[in-house]
């Protein structure tokens, strides 16, 4: 487990994880807002994540946390603001694109290929590092068998981080709900990312999952050496492994930093729980 | 884990082993004279659906979306391989070169035509695409039967090209096993994969870094390669072609194909494909009622495969043959 770092002040007056504080960050959002018709749904959204930084994103239900995953995945595309993914602009990049230049994800409501085993399922997301093309996906020349074994390698690699090489060849909708969860973070990894979104990782998890979870973000940020941003409601797990905070409220950004400072913004309780004196009167 | 691999790629060889035997033996009965005028004269058509319903199978099942414009990709490759043949005909070159010339041709045109049709409805899904793909089906026919080239209403005249069963067998043979394993290989390889997950999940597989639209065209062109292919050997065992009989009545036979086999299933496609072939000529004692029972017999299959119990009669069936039930679902 490694220690939490204590967050630097970069000259921008953006907050960095100490040990990244000297790197180039790798996500760089600035001014980033979307409309549909006339509604706001994130505004002015500004948040930089260092190489290897735990980020968390919350807010209230509604506040647009999904919404600001689906601007940096191109889902939607933004109509404000700027998306600089190791310094590069994604401004003309499809989803495909943005996946490729480095940003994987996972969906809030699970999405896999349930049709596919779990190994495929990881498969299919390492894209071009599987080196053969439609002719030897027809044809099956000798290096479709090489490249196919290291394929299958890398998942079963990938597998063993949450323990799951013995369902390797089962169907992925077949698997029960915490391991669907999982397997959608293995798949995300396997596109080789530098940027991990987990939008609700701990969702539906009991206590024990959650802590269990917990252990294996950490664990594979250490691994990979890569950043994470997550969404979540469970208040135990983002206090205990983001390093960074980024809380919005109506699409709007309304605090920013370390969980001790979250926790004692006051703007942050009035999102969450109302004003005091409003309770009072 | 490996072994289930390994299972699944066992049944893929049964598969195609399943075929080539099928097709042995029936060249087998064809060349020693055992076979009736009737059964002849189905043979060519039945291996022509068989490659129809398994390059359908590469959109319907595996990619998951409905096209209804099969048969036109198919006269397409027809007119186009035919006419190469017809040209070829003078020529003193055997047909063992002129047959897989003029399919190469007749393929490539096809597949041209896939491409066409595919770009400008790769944003289509669902119900919309099936309407372009069927009224594209019925341009394609509608163009050829107003050209003259291709002989009009009247039809081409392809007796120069005529050839009977006997002559066409081998070419069909080599056709069928060739599409079989093409769509075996694609289904088990990266391509495959990456389609049968735009299947599953558009929105996921754009999030791992597919290129939807060019794997949706590669699925296009390479259905319509085939389809084209299957068109230049039907030409070839019919004296004359109409364009008109290359309806939307035909794709829909070949998506009844598809679907009565099973989504994405290649040893389904082909058994159905030789049934739903040989049922209506079978049918023909009963001439009069023909229709009917071929409806109802469409129908009772239909239900009968979607009938849990049976179901889990022909799993049980299954995993004797080859155990390999798990994978099935994915077939």
């Amino acid at each position: 487990m490694t220690t939490k770092a204590k967050l630097v002040k970069r000259p921008s007056s953006v907050l960095l994880p100490e040990r990244d504080a000297d790197k180039s960050p790798v996500l760089e959002c600035v001014g980033l807002g979307v409309t549909f018709g006339g509604l706001k749904a994130v505004e002015d959204f500004d948040l930089t994540i260092g190489r290897t930084e735990i980020a968390g994103l919350i807010g209230p239900n509604g506040a647009g946390k999904t919404t600001v995953f689906n601007l940096l995945t191109k889902v939607y595309q933004p109509t404000a603001g700027a998306i600089l993914l190791d310094g590069k602009d994604t401004h003309s990049m499809t989803t495909a694109q943005v996946n490729r230049a480095g940003i994987a994800r996972t969906f809030q409501n699970i999405r896999l290929f349930n049709d596919l085993t779990v190994a495929e399922n990881l498969t299919v997301a390492m894209g071009d590092s599987v080196r053969y093309g439609l002719a030897g996906s027809i044809l099956h020349f000798p290096r479709y068998a090489r490249e196919e074994r290291i394929a299958r390698e890398r998942a079963d690699e990938l597998l063993s981080i949450f323990h799951m090489e013995s369902h390797a060849d089962e169907r992925a909708g077949s698997l029960p709900y915490g391991a669907q969860r999982r397997l959608e973070i293995l798949r995300a990894l396997s596109s080789n990312p530098c940027l991990l979104l987990l939008d609700e990782p701990a969702a539906g998890m009991n206590p024990s999952e959650t802590a269990e979870l917990m252990e294996n973000i950490r664990r594979i940020r250490d691994t990979f050496q890569i950043a994470v941003l997550l969404i979540e409601h469970d208040m135990d797990l983002v206090m205990n492994i983001c390093e960074g905070i980024c809380v919005l409220n109506f699409g709007r950004i309304i605090a920013k930093g370390t969980p001790e400072d979250i926790q004692r913004n006051e703007a942050v309780i009035e999102a969450y729980l109302g004003k005091k004196k409003e309770a009072a009167s | 884990m490996q072994l289930t691999q390994k299972k699944r790629r066992r049944g893929d060889l049964l598969t195609a082993a399943a075929v080539a035997v099928l097709l042995a033996v029936m060249a087998a009965l064809l060349y020693s004279g055992s076979l009736t005028r009737q059964v002849t004269n189905m043979l060519i058509p039945t291996a022509v659906y068989i490659v129809m319903a398994v390059s359908l199978n590469l959109v319907v099942g595996l990619l998951g979306e409905l096209s209804l414009g099969h048969a036109g990709f198919m006269s397409v490759g027809l007119f186009s391989g035919c006419l190469v043949a017809i040209a070829l005909a003078d020529t003193a070159l055997p047909l063992a070169v002129r047959l897989p010339a003029s399919m190469l041709a007749g393929g490539l045109t096809a597949a041209v035509f896939g491409l066409l049709v595919g770009l400008p409805t790769l944003r289509l899904r669902g119900d919309y695409l099936a309407i372009v793909t069927l009224a594209c089906g019925e341009i394609i026919k509608n163009i050829i039967t107003n050209l003259h080239i291709t002989g009009g209403a009247l039809g081409l005249n392809t007796a120069a090209i005529y050839a009977g069963a006997k002559e066409l067998l081998p070419y069909g043979a080599v056709l069928v096993l060739l599409t079989v394993a093409v769509m075996l290989n694609l289904k088990r390889s990266k391509y495959g994969r990456a389609i049968m997950a735009i299947r599953d999940n558009r929105i996921a597989a754009e999030s791992v870094g597919l290129n939807i639209t060019r794997y949706k065209l590669a699925v296009f062109v390479i259905a319509a390669f085939f389809a084209g292919c299957a068109g230049v050997l039907y030409g070839h065992s019919l004296a004359n072609i109409k364009a008109a009989a290359f309806d939307y009545n035909m794709s829909i036979e070949i998506l009844v194909i598809v679907v009565l086999g099973g989504m994405g299933s290649v040893p389904g496609s082909v058994v159905s494909a030789i049934v739903l072939t040989v049922l209506p000529e079978a049918l023909r004692e009963v001439a009069d009622y023909r229709m009917l029972v071929y409806a109802v017999v469409l129908i009772l299959v239909m239900q009968a495969t979607n009938n849990p119990a049976m179901k889990r009669f022909f799993g049980s069936v299954r995993e004797r043959l080859t155990p390999v039930r798990k994978e099935r679902a994915a077939l």
